[in-house]
């Protein structure tokens, strides 16, 4: 199934090692809002593409970096399972390989866990120009370094990813969608009180006006805890629209934040609208603020804050001792500075 | 070859001037508690893994942040190894001592600095006990998903290190997906935030990387976990099977039921025999397999999945079925299960746990390879199975006292190995590979993707002063085992000089 262009990229690798070409990265584009823009020879993953393997019953599915996601979702649900982590597409054209580079999760994160914790594997074109595998399809695999991991959201800066093993679970029974109407910080008190039981809450937002709930799980657990939670039964399609950002929240004209936050830090006040997701880790702003006053803010209550603009501004600054292992890590895997230069920080 | 420190092809170690050392440590740090003669360093000299044994250099016991970056900035300075250590439970020698280096025991910090019932995490320092987190998290109704065998000793600080799993990984996975947060110290003594309080941070995964990197990369001084809900109830049935084969269809049947178990083991024949002459869990002993599957969360959901997986199990030939009655069978049927090791050291003298994990799928035509490596070797293997991950291992019996039995049981163990990673598994599930699997690396990645490993070292450690010869084997390794181990007439590192 599909096409194995795996020798033309490792060839457009090596070519790029002997002339010191920087390469461009690109599966469907569909994540150019963040990190800063790359001057450099293109590398479309497009034509390297299809499932290499799927079998239900192992909870494994393996794909080429330029399979669809839309088609990788639909294979899934076929066969009644699905990505746990909910990646955004953010675009018609989004690719295996760009979620996991990008590495962006979707509503369930909290409950279910990020890309990362479901990538089992990958095959790389790394910056010695070879083509390697670490991890495997299998659950748990503890031999030698988590390379596959350090990939998952390093946005290209460390190799060319060419095949992903995912973990992927089996569909909840039932999904319901829930609105509660309450302020938000009611809204996160109640949260933090419902953390504390065995809930069968899969997703929670609050978009100003209610409190959203999404429950997930068997027929019993759902019944019960949507009789004890109140509130009305909505549309679930709230949490597609959330992901990918098509609420009308997302439509206003200021600059469009994530903010990644300790759960516990409550109400926030900064300028502009916020939408709280993940339960209240992660929430969107619209701003025009400058950056620094808002990163300011967010990283006095422990969090940081990615603007959905490329540009300098777009990652969240590294502090020195961080910023001096992603450097040497960066020397070390890919020593000529080949892959996407500049992606994710200026000198990285 | 031997797995014990081999600088003829592990690398060269510095010389230590161990009385030198011992002066600038003293005056350096006069209060911390070093251990310098050989009878007190002898209760060191392994960890969990006891058939090797090194006595190091020197023991140090700090208590403070302070003394383990003074002592790491010292050893930087004078070139001295560092090898960390936690409880010693580790059962793939990633603990094992060095003759030249320094055993830093940070068992001393065991102190829980903050149990969060709103934030749902606990911050601990690296040598709380892992069980010690959960009990301390237990009146808010919390606990820490994952639980090592071992999870009464080992502590928090190794667990990031192995990155250890349990018997609930396939619902609540390992310990990578359990942090939030880890402080560590690095090579030279400078302090290195993984992680954030929010679910994510800016960068590289360096949380990710770091766990399970067996102490090559830094120290771990803190450790922030998350905690989740106590599930409501937890049942666990008991089923029987003819053969092995049926059992791990019905293990894939479960799977395809859309069912996902909190824990789900098999066990074999002689397996099953030891546990019950052991613990009299109630186990059919005349069945060439037992599953176990729990099924955890709210009550009316698991009383259906009960129900579903009851049928997909008689489904699948089983040839009995039960649901522990109450909460004391349910104990009593895993007690069963958890003390599968000791009871198989009650019918041999010695015992050599493996860990290997592979496709589910391919179960069959392991245990059957398996088998026939036993008869080769003339030495029985009793298997349990953390059978929803695909997590195995193989209890190999011999005797230590009979010469050469050792030596054929490793032999053993590592054609298992092989043989996991032959059919797509990896050589270590959860155990690690510290010193015990260094050879079979070998086996599981090629030359680049070692040298791959040896850069993200560097990238850490330039001078390889942490744990050296852990986890990644030098290429001098491979190549003197890949001429001993000729495949098909060809080596696995044909461009490698060969010395």
């Amino acid at each position: 199934m599909g096409t194995d262009l795996s020798q033309q990229l490792l060839g457009q690798v090596n070519q790029a090692l002997r002339q010191g070409t920087a390469l461009r990265i690109q599966g469907g584009n569909s994540k150019a809002m963040l990190g800063r823009p790359v001057a450099g020879e293109l590398v479309d993953t497009r034509g390297h593409r299809g499932i290499v393997s799927y079998d239900p019953t192992e909870l494994v599915l393996t794909a080429r970096a330029g399979t669809p996601l839309r088609e990788i979702e639909a294979t899934l649900r076929e066969a009644g399972q699905m990505l746990p982590c909910e990646p955004p597409h953010l675009g018609p054209e989004a690719t295996l390989g760009g979620m996991v580079a990008a590495g962006l999760s979707g509503p369930r994160r909290p409950w279910a866990g990020a890309v990362r914790d479901y990538v089992l594997g990958t095959r790389l074109i790394t910056g010695h120009g070879k083509h390697l595998r670490f991890g495997g399809e299998v659950m748990k695999n503890v031999a030698g370094y988590d390379v596959s991991r350090l990939m998952t959201g390093s946005f290209g800066c460390l190799g060319l990813l060419t095949e992903v093993s995912l973990k992927v679970l089996p569909r909840p029974r039932q999904c319901l969608g829930l609105r509660l109407e309450m302020d938000a910080r009611q809204a996160l008190a109640r949260l933090a009180e419902w953390g504390q039981q065995p809930l069968p809450i899969s997703a929670a937002s609050h978009d100003g006006e209610a409190l959203h709930l999404r429950l997930e799980g068997g027929e019993g657990s759902v019944r019960s805890a949507r009789e004890r939670l109140g509130g009305e039964v909505v549309d679930p399609r709230y949490w597609s629209d959330l992901r990918e950002q098509r609420l009308a929240f997302f439509s206003a004209p200021a600059t469009l934040w994530r903010l990644s936050l300790p759960i516990t830090c409550g109400v926030l006040e900064l300028p502009g609208q916020q939408l709280i997701d993940w339960g209240g880790a992660q929430r969107w702003l619209k701003s025009e603020a400058p950056a620094a006053s808002l990163r300011a803010l967010v990283a006095e209550v422990g969090g940081h804050a990615t603007a959905y603009a490329p540009g300098d501004d777009s990652s969240a600054p590294l502090d020195l001792m961080t910023l001096r292992y992603h450097q040497a890590l960066k020397r070390q895997l890919d020593p000529q500075g080949i892959f996407n230069p500049g992606r994710l920080y200026a000198h990285l | 070859m031997n797995i014990l420190y081999d600088e003829r092809v592990d690398g060269p170690l510095p010389s230590v001037d161990k009385p030198a050392l011992l002066a600038a440590l003293r005056e350096a740090l006069p209060d911390l508690d070093i251990l310098h003669r050989s009878e007190d360093l002898k209760p060191y000299e392994c960890d969990g893994l006891s058939a090797y044994r090194t006595l190091p250099l020197l023991v140090a016991l700090p208590e403070r942040l302070e003394q383990v970056q003074a002592l790491l900035r010292l050893c930087h300075q004078r070139g001295v190894p560092v090898v960390a250590r936690g409880a010693g439970t580790g059962l793939s020698g990633g603990a094992l001592p060095l003759s030249q280096g320094i055993l830093l025991v940070m068992a001393r910090f065991n102190r829980i600095l903050e149990v969060n019932p709103q934030g749902r995490f606990a911050r601990v320092q690296p040598g709380v006990r892992n069980l010690a987190i959960s009990q301390a998290a237990a009146p808010h109704g919390l606990y820490y998903a994952p639980d090592p065998s071992s999870q009464i000793a080992c502590s928090i600080g190794g667990n990031v290190a192995e990155n250890a799993g349990g018997v609930h990984c396939l619902k609540y996975g390992l310990t990578v997906h359990n942090l939030l947060k880890v402080e560590i110290l690095t090579v030279e003594g400078e302090r290195l935030t993984l992680g954030s309080d929010a679910l994510d941070s800016p960068g590289f995964d360096l949380l990710a990387l770091f766990t399970g990197s067996e102490g090559m990369l830094g120290i771990v001084t803190e450790v922030t976990v998350k905690l989740l809900p106590r599930p409501q109830v937890a049942r666990v049935l008991l089923a029987s099977f003819a053969s092995v084969e049926d059992a791990g269809r019905a293990v894939a049947d479960i799977i395809a039921a859309g069912i996902i178990p909190a824990g789900l083991e098999m066990m074999d024949n002689l397996a099953i025999r030891a546990a019950e002459a052991f613990i009299h869990a109630g186990y059919p002993v005349d069945a060439a397999a037992i599953l176990l599957c729990e099924l955890d969360g709210v009550e009316a959901d698991v009383h259906d999945d009960c129900a579903r997986v009851d049928a997909v199990l008689r489904q699948a030939g089983a040839r009995e079925v039960h649901l522990a009655c109450d909460e004391a069978e349910r104990v009593r049927f895993w007690a069963g299960r958890k003390n599968a090791f000791p009871a198989v050291g009650r019918i041999s003298p010695d015992y050599y746990c493996m860990d290997g994990t592979i496709p589910r799928r391919e179960l069959p035509q392991v245990l059957a390879g398996i088998s026939q490596l036993s008869e080769t070797y003339g030495l029985r293997v009793a298997n349990v199975f953390h059978a929803g991950d695909g997590n195995m291992h193989p209890l190999i019996l011999f005797d230590a006292n009979l010469p050469g039995e050792l030596e054929r049981a490793e032999a053993l163990g590592g054609r298992i190995l092989e043989l996991c990673v032959a059919v797509g598994g990896s050589i270590t599930g959860e155990h690690g590979v510290g010193r015990e699997k260094i050879n079979q690396m070998c086996a599981q990645f090629n030359s680049d993707e070692i040298t791959l490993f040896h850069a993200v070292k560097a990238a850490f450690d330039p001078r390889g002063l942490l744990n050296p010869g852990k986890n990644i084997p030098t290429l001098q390794r491979c190549a003197e085992l890949g001429a001993l181990h000729v495949h098909h007439g060809q080596l696995p590192f044909p461009d490698l000089e060969r010395f």
